[in-house]
């Protein structure tokens, strides 16, 4: 028996000892990103041209927009990159973060399945779209998460005038989940949905759902990237945070995202005013 | 959908290929989950074994608790794990959310009531069958422990191996703490889960059967251990 305990406590050293080993190495910092950016393969992409560039390594944490933003409200990163234009403010507001830097764009889509017994195809105006799929009542995927996306969605369903959250359950359904997941579940119940386009392009599984609706004003979706106020945390890495944006804003950031493409698209496009 | 003998195929290439993010993200698995129940096993089997044994008043309900919190779902012990350890919680100075080592605590909190639940079932069995003869051959307390930990020891292990199964088997956990960064935290569970909402379903399901074989392999191994070397880890009664 103290064998084995013996055995087990020089392992246990051994293995702690070599865990600790790549938190020594260099400067890093934490980027809270939404999970387009880096589903998509963007991040996969530019990150290792920045850490070329640069020595600073950024370690990405992929979740939703607003659990993005509250982690780091929590001080839990140095950087967000998000889209959710208006909580992006009130966090600049709150002083959570120093600025906001437009940063790219791209637009949502809406996504449904080719035979689209909602019929809109082709359809103008996004929450007239929505208005038809929630009359005719065929499945409805929402993220429900609280997500840039679904911040989106239901600011579409407001300009329609309708509370779907009432047919919760029936035809609109909530994943509370990923847009990947949200997507699969699309898929297998033959639902609409609305989509970033970075997503949906590099997406795997698409079954036989197509973009049915796009190219409307109100379905534009810009990314902000804001450095977390070192006033409130002052942990944060501020320097090497502020370099990563202006990279990011700067024009070989910017042309990096330009150059970014899947299957010959282009997924993002660089917006950004400075420089 | 896609067909399964592709999963399969893709499963076996993914491995022989030798990919170094594969390989990276294997590895990081079995260091997190293995220290977590080395952990585990040097705080949850003492604990179990005394709770077994003892006699005191409130033994039912910390028999219950531990029974209760073998039950408890990852993604909560992640989430409290990650407001201990978050900058704004009472740990944050410790500087460890998005590390290997968070992933470690919060694992080791999940499966030590598991480890010291089934061990003081064991011990306790086990006390019930000697009880007698100990008292009557007047063995010392400590050494009555003693000689009904190796007694147990082939179930031990397998409480031991239960305890890795939940750590390698879980995600909701180490994808809170961890955070899923690349080259850094993300284990097997967190890509496969990654993978799943890219839409890659084949390549989720071929991690999955990479996860698998892993088990396996442990497995196999330690009941190779036990019956190879009967003199050591052996198995009894």
């Amino acid at each position: 028996m103290w064998r084995i305990i013996l055995v087990l406590v020089i392992f246990m050293v051994g293995w702690v000892g070599f865990l600790h080993q790549p938190l020594a190495q260099g400067k890093f910092i934490v980027l809270q990103s939404t999970t387009s950016t880096a589903n998509s393969g963007l991040l996969d992409y530019l990150l290792p041209i920045f850490e070329r560039e640069t020595g600073i390594t950024v370690h990405v944490v992929a979740v939703g927009s607003g659990q993005a933003i509250r982690n780091a409200m929590n001080g839990d990163g140095d950087v967000i990159l998000v889209h959710a234009r208006q909580d992006e403010d009130k966090f600049v507001a709150d002083g959570f973060g120093v600025q906001r830097w437009d940063v790219m764009y791209n637009d949502f889509i809406i996504v449904g399945p080719r035979q689209d017994p909602a019929m809109v195809r082709g359809m103008e105006d996004a929450a007239a779209a929505f208005k038809k799929i929630a009359l005719s009542k065929v499945p409805f995927i929402s993220r429900g998460d609280d997500s840039g996306t679904h911040k989106m969605e239901m600011s579409l369903w407001r300009i329609a005038g309708m509370d779907p959250t009432q047919a919760s359950g029936q035809w609109y359904r909530e994943s509370g989940s990923s847009m990947g997941a949200t997507i699969n579940i699309a898929v297998e119940t033959q639902g609409y949905l609305v989509s970033d386009r970075g997503t949906w392009i590099s997406f795997k599984n698409k079954g036989d759902l197509e973009v049915l609706v796009e190219g409307n004003r109100t379905l534009y979706n810009p990314y902000g990237i804001i450095l977390v106020n070192p006033k409130k945390h002052p942990h944060v890495k501020a320097q090497e945070g502020q370099v990563f944006i202006d990279w990011m804003v700067g024009a070989k950031g910017q042309k990096v995202i330009e150059e970014f493409k899947v299957n010959g698209e282009s997924l993002f496009f660089p917006n950004a005013t400075k420089k | 959908m896609t067909d399964l003998s592709d999963v399969f195929f893709l499963a076996i290439s993914l491995v022989l290929s030798g990919n170094n993010d594969l390989l990276e993200i294997v590895a990081l698995s079995l260091r997190v989950s293995l220290t977590a129940v080395g952990c585990a096993v040097l705080v949850g089997m003492p604990l179990g074994a005394a709770v077994g044994l003892g006699r005191f008043p409130g033994k039912n309900i910390i028999v219950l608790f531990f029974n209760a919190m073998m039950g408890i779902p990852p993604v909560v012990v992640g989430l409290f794990v990650y407001m201990m350890v978050s900058k704004s919680g009472p740990l944050g100075w410790l500087d460890i959310l998005y590390t290997p080592t968070a992933m470690i605590t919060a694992q080791f909190i999940l499966i030590t009531p598991i480890i010291a639940s089934l061990t003081r079932q064991v011990i306790e069995d086990l006390h019930q069958h000697h009880a007698q003869q100990f008292r009557s051959l007047c063995v010392p307390r400590h050494v009555a422990i003693l000689e009904l930990l190796r007694e147990g020891r082939t179930s031990l292990l397998t409480t031991a191996m239960a305890g890795l199964g939940r750590a390698m088997a879980e995600v909701g956990a180490v994808i809170i703490v961890g955070g899923n960064i690349n080259h850094l935290t993300r284990v097997m569970t967190t890509a496969i889960a990654l993978e799943t909402s890219k839409g890659d379903l084949a390549l989720a399901l071929a991690l999955g059967i990479v996860l698998l074989a892993m088990s396996l392999i442990i497995n196999s191994a330690v009941m190779g251990l036990r019956n190879r070397a009967p003199s050591v880890i052996g198995t009894v009664s």
